[in-house]
């Protein structure tokens, strides 16, 4: 294979990357410039990078939606009178619960061997709590659409009353465990940054998980006062959170403001915090009200691909690791 | 049976890698990838899914402490042969969720690999960056202690192959003192930065293969203080308790209000 001729912007690329690995502090000094000192092994990762493919992202997505709309489903239940967003809002559960399976499945290394998660229950791994909450939660969104369904068609006697009331509650219950349980999985790790930010990822994940099942349910038409506030205080915590995590500057939180996280992260964050704040302020007419929609659920997708990517940066960085655990 | 241990005495390996053969060739480990790494002699450098013991080799400062040997280079040599630290608690089998990932009779950890799915969660819990999944198989791989061996009454194929007896095996409190010792004598031979690398204080709870080293830990790649991610359940659990609280208020104050 023969390389491509050097452009001037290559070698001024080569030249900064042999910068960096400089100590140039020494320049005005009377000794020559030397290599950084590095305490580890040459430079190399103690730790390794998150094998997770493309697919986890987005289950948390989802699963974070699926969760939430059933909330929003025993809410209105409990509450409204709306009976057509009950219905809708569980079935958004329920769709979210059974799509859900299908991507944490094409992200194992053995797909076939999928029901291996389900031979224990283990409360100390919080990869196998979310197993089992995802499997709970896809079943009782199941009992409350069946029953829901029989409802809307004229057969409603006690049992089938009870199990709709009985179906929504615990659905909503599983689905709280199963929007913030990501949190926890990526929070309780060897990873650098994740582990430093395990309090914030939970309500990350719940707060995009809250305003990205309202999105959902505005898309599908559902325009109401209830939805807008939803939105909007979905927005109000993901700006505040956008704030916390810019202004976090400990070496740790590097990946949240340099390279290809913290881009993808920043983007995430100004859609889903001030610009989705910005357009339901403006106005509560659909329109704006569906691009706030759009914003946040864009948003809040990109910012669980942009964990992941800083998972895999902090991973890279042996030195951070090294200073991490000098301090505590 | 009691608890088996290795003890890897960086002040006696050549780096002459006979450990990373004889591991490969008795537990029929593939090939890995043939890179030259242009960093010292190693070209393996870390341990992975296909790479259960790794020759580190280090080049010191010459202020960083006496030679080990007679050499006219200008810098100290170090050589150290890696392996999974069968910790204490280990972060991999307290995360694993199929119960793939078990504690063995003579305290080892051990994948099963008929049962491990592949979810990859191991990969990140492990605070010392040694279990990897396999690109081609999807399974997670990592240094057995040559479990099938030791049963058999046999000692680790590395530990076996070792010439100059750098990798020790034997019973954990017997191998807890000969540690000891070997830093106490190599002091008093003027190896003054020699140490005991078995975190005990921490949450890790102490090594079942554990290091005698020259210098800092760090200069290793060996975390200084690593911890157990089960101790940030607590904190994370906490806070996604009360945010999911707070996530249902918000909702149940939309349709109140």
């Amino acid at each position: 294979m023969k390389a491509a001729k050097a452009t001037e912007a290559r070698l001024d690329e080569i030249r900064k990357s042999a910068a960096e690995s400089a100590d140039l502090s020494t320049r005005g000094n009377s000794y020559p410039p030397q290599i950084r000192g590095k305490e580890s092994y040459y430079g190399l990762p103690v730790l390794k990078a998150p094998v997770w493919t493309w697919e986890v992202p987005i289950y948390f997505f989802i699963g974070g939606i699926a969760g939430l709309s059933s909330c929003i489903a025993l809410a209105a239940h409990l509450l409204g009178n709306d009976a057509e967003l009950v219905r809708s809002a569980l079935w958004v559960a329920l769709i979210g619960g059974a799509i859900c399976p299908i991507f944490l499945i094409a992200d194992l290394g053995r797909p076939a061997r999928f029901l291996a998660m389900l031979r224990v229950a283990k409360i100390q791994s919080p990869m196998s709590v979310g197993a089992w909450v995802l499997v709970a939660f896809s079943g009782c969104a199941l009992v409350a659409v069946v029953a829901e369904e029989l409802i809307v068609r004229g057969y409603s006697d006690v049992l089938i009353v009870g199990a709709n009331w009985a179906g929504d509650l615990t659905a909503a219950l599983t689905g709280l465990v199963l929007a913030a349980y990501t949190g926890v999985l990526i929070g309780a790790t060897a990873n650098p940054v994740w582990s430093h930010n395990r309090r914030a990822l939970p309500a990350h994940f719940l707060a995009a998980a809250l305003g990205g099942a309202g999105a959902v349910l505005e898309l599908l038409g559902f325009f109401i006062a209830p939805t807008q506030l939803i939105g909007l205080a979905a927005a109000i915590i993901e700006t505040l959170l956008g704030v916390h995590f810019e202004l976090s500057r400990l070496p740790v939180n590097a990946p949240l403001h340099r390279g290809k996280s913290a881009i993808g992260f920043r983007i995430a964050g100004v859609m889903a915090g001030p610009v989705a704040l910005i357009l339901r302020l403006a106005s509560d007419s659909p329109p704006a009200r569906r691009a706030a929609a759009i914003c946040f659920l864009a948003g809040s997708l990109l910012s669980r691909y942009a964990w992941i990517w800083a998972g895999r940066a902090s991973a890279k960085d042996p030195e951070v690791l090294f200073q991490i655990q000098r301090k505590s | 049976m009691s608890v088996s241990a290795f003890l890897t005495d960086a002040t006696l390996c050549i780096g002459c890698k006979a450990c990373e053969v004889a591991c490969k060739e008795w537990n029929e480990v593939p090939a890995d990838g043939y890179v030259w790494s242009g960093l010292s002699y190693d070209n393996t450098q870390s341990l992975g899914a296909s790479t259960w013991r790794h020759v580190m080799f280090l080049e010191q400062p010459q202020a960083a402490g006496p030679q080990l040997a007679e050499t006219t280079d200008p810098f100290r040599w170090v050589f150290l042969s890696d392996v999974c630290k069968h910790c204490g608690n280990a972060g991999c089998l307290e995360a694993c969720p199929t119960g793939a990932i078990m504690r063995t009779d003579i305290g080892s950890v051990l994948v099963q690999n008929d049962v491990c799915n592949g979810c990859g969660y191991c990969i990140v819990t492990c605070p010392f960056g040694v279990i990897d999944r396999r690109p081609d198989d999807g399974g997670a791989f990592k240094c057995t202690f040559c479990y099938d061996r030791q049963k058999a009454g046999l000692i680790p194929a590395c530990a076996k192959a070792c010439p100059t007896e750098s990798i020790q095996f034997g019973e954990l409190g017997d191998l807890q003192e000969r540690a000891k010792n070997r830093v106490q004598e190599l002091q008093t031979r003027g190896y003054h930065d020699a140490r005991l690398y078995d975190p005990q204080e921490t949450s890790v709870g102490g090594l079942h293969a554990f290091f005698v080293i020259l210098g800092q830990p760090e200069n290793y790649n060996l975390p200084p203080a690593p911890e157990v991610p089960t101790t940030y359940l607590k904190s994370a659990w906490t806070s996604a308790i009360i945010c999911a609280a707070i996530a249902l208020a918000i909702v149940f104050l939309a349709f109140a209000l």
